[in-house]
């Protein structure tokens, strides 16, 4: 990528965040339940009607439309969120105390799912139709369709009521917390994953030159380790860009069924209590990582793949 | 080769076939198979009880039969994934269609909303959508579907931008045939059979996610039955009455599983493409 699609990828992200702040803005704004009564009454308080006329306009909630938007927006970009009705506190600082434990929990099942993916797609690959294909794409079919939530409770059954080796409700803070929720993302992610790692490897040992490698003698593992892996890891790092994002948007379930305190499980209950600062300040953190971690992968091309740096050096020549 | 019957020529296709033809059955005829035991009310003696010869399944926290709330359940799951898998199926691949024959500005449009859709984690919106709408099953339907389409579209664009300038659609526009009559007779008979494998193998995803929405409680309301939403009633008594997460959630397992294989299947079927792999 040259510097030129960088600007112009930048130039999209821009456009993307703009489309995402008005339509969250705009479901807020046409959503059935009133800001004013429920920030009154997230703090205990019953408002009669003149109160809340009050606040209504102090908050600026009679202006236009559009007017509201673009307050709100400006103060987005200064990284003036608003305050939180439910919790009472800066929905900056609330966000950024919560991410943290969010990206730890991102990254551990991510870890996991690269430790057992990776060595079961390429067996996989390898040994094609016969016996360990089989019990690998047999495992992942299993953990496709296995609903994330009730693998999480069934873990919860297993581990912490039957055997009692983990906590229930993982917000110790220690490394225990972690285990049993990190498990249970990585369990699907893992089983696609190691579908799409068995895909590029068998389309890297079906390609011609592995062909005629072989036809020259060069020895099997070689033409595995030196050629087809190094190869095949070239689309995976995609995919492993766009898993990073899915993950930060899907921990919101997985979170939830363990308390874990981290950002998915702050936005269900900010949702659930209609604050709708908190929840627009999730989407648009949320959504500037995900594009964020997309764009250093589409970079990141730039230093692995050999072809594409030739080829953007050369439409520059 | 002698013709054999379709169903023998494909046996997986068929054993699918009939498991999720008699999951549909059995949703159709819950009050048959439950007799007349009410998915919504429970007698509150005879709350929380082990499985038994009784309750098959035990009851819940409300003294209602949890086999026939998971039987009932599946009324509601099914519908609701079918209508899903329905909506984004059409939508997607009408915006599809027309995206990538006008071209132009309607695709430019069409596609930046849909790339909008794609630049962000699905489930973050869906939960900000069901949430901000209320809960309720047709909101959850809605909000999955906000941000499902545009695989459908994206994919009949470019199916559509491949045969676009073909020689027989170009024969088509010169021999003066009408638009709609070439979008019906010819783009819509080219992009069909892929956009109904890509339905058919999502059904299982889709009922996940509906199934996730509602557990998190942004989806069916108590009292009705549905899984998703029996599951999140279950997880407050995980270590007193196991049994109410373990029956709801391998309804949905079983279901997913059926789904899955059956569109599996019937891609194996009719793209022998992947059959090289």
């Amino acid at each position: 990528m040259s510097k030129k699609d960088i600007l112009s990828r930048l130039f999209q992200m821009l456009i993307v965040l703009v489309g995402i702040s008005f339509l969250t803005f705009l479901l807020t704004y046409i959503s059935p339940g009133d800001p004013v009564r429920n920030m009154y009454l997230a703090n205990g308080m019953m408002p009669d009607e003149q109160q809340v006329a009050i606040t209504r306009e102090e908050m600026g909630l009679n202006d236009p439309f559009l007017e509201q938007y673009g307050r709100w927006a400006l103060n987005c970009l200064r990284g003036d969120f608003g305050k939180s009705y439910s919790l009472n506190k800066p929905v900056v600082d609330l966000l950024a105390a919560r991410l943290l434990p969010t990206l730890k929990l991102a990254l551990f099942s991510m870890a996991i799912m690269l430790v057992v993916s990776i060595p079961l797609g390429i067996l996989s690959a390898v040994y094609k139709d016969k016996p360990i294909d089989y019990i690998v794409r047999g495992l992942t079919f299993f953990g496709v369709s296995i609903p994330n939530f009730w693998a999480g409770l069934l873990l919860i059954l297993l581990f912490c009521v039957q055997l009692k080796l983990l906590p229930v409700v993982s917000s110790s803070g220690t490394f225990k917390d972690l285990i049993l929720p990190a498990v249970t993302l990585a369990l699907s992610m893992s089983a696609k994953y190691t579908r799409q790692v068995r895909a590029a490897v068998l389309d890297e040992l079906n390609s011609d030159y592995v062909i005629g490698a072989k036809a020259r003698g060069v020895a099997g593992w070689r033409i595995l380790w030196l050629n087809v892996l190094p190869n095949s890891m070239l689309p995976l790092i995609t995919l492993f860009g766009l898993s990073i994002g899915s993950l930060l948007g899907g921990t919101s379930v997985v979170e939830v069924i363990f308390s874990y305190p981290g950002l998915g499980n702050l936005a269900v209950s900010a949702i659930t209590s209609y604050d709708y600062n908190l929840i627009q300040g999730y989407v648009l953190w949320i959504s500037v990582i995900y594009m964020a971690v997309n764009l250093i992968v589409d970079i990141s091309y730039k230093f692995i793949d050999p072809r594409v740096r030739l080829r953007t050096d050369s439409v520059r020549r | 080769m002698k013709k054999k019957n379709f169903f023998l020529r494909y046996p997986v296709f068929t054993i699918f076939a009939v498991l999720a033809l008699m999951i549909i059955l059995a949703a159709v005829f819950a009050p048959v198979i439950c007799g007349d035991s009410d998915p919504t009310k429970g007698s509150i003696t005879e709350a929380i009880m082990e499985p038994s010869a009784e309750h098959i399944f035990g009851t819940d926290k409300m003294g209602r039969d949890i086999f026939t709330r998971v039987i009932y359940g599946a009324r509601t799951s099914l519908t609701a994934t079918f209508i899903l898998v329905g909506i984004i199926f059409v939508l997607g691949t009408v915006l599809g269609i027309i995206s990538g024959y006008f071209g132009g500005i309607i695709d430019a449009v069409i596609m930046r909303i849909a790339d909008m859709m794609i630049s962000f984690p699905g489930l973050v919106l869906a939960i900000a959508v069901a949430g901000i709408l209320g809960a309720s099953i047709p909101n959850a339907v809605i909000a999955i579907s906000v941000v499902s389409w545009p695989k459908y579209a994206r994919l009949a664009r470019s199916m559509v931008l491949r045969i676009r300038h073909a020689d027989f659609v170009e024969a088509a526009v010169v021999t003066g045939s009408k638009t709609p009559y070439i979008l019906f007779r010819y783009m819509l008979p080219n992009v069909l059979p892929i956009m109904a494998i890509t339905a058919a193998t999502d059904i299982g995803g889709m009922m996940m996610e509906l199934a996730a929405l509602s557990f998190l409680g942004f989806g069916a309301v108590p009292p009705s039955p549905e899984w998703g939403q029996m599951l999140n009633d279950g997880r407050n008594f995980i270590q007193s009455a196991p049994w109410m997460t373990i029956f709801p959630g391998l309804a949905i397992f079983v279901t997913v599983v059926v789904f899955n294989m059956l569109g599996d299947s019937l891609r194996d079927i009719l793209d022998p493409k992947d059959k090289a792999r």
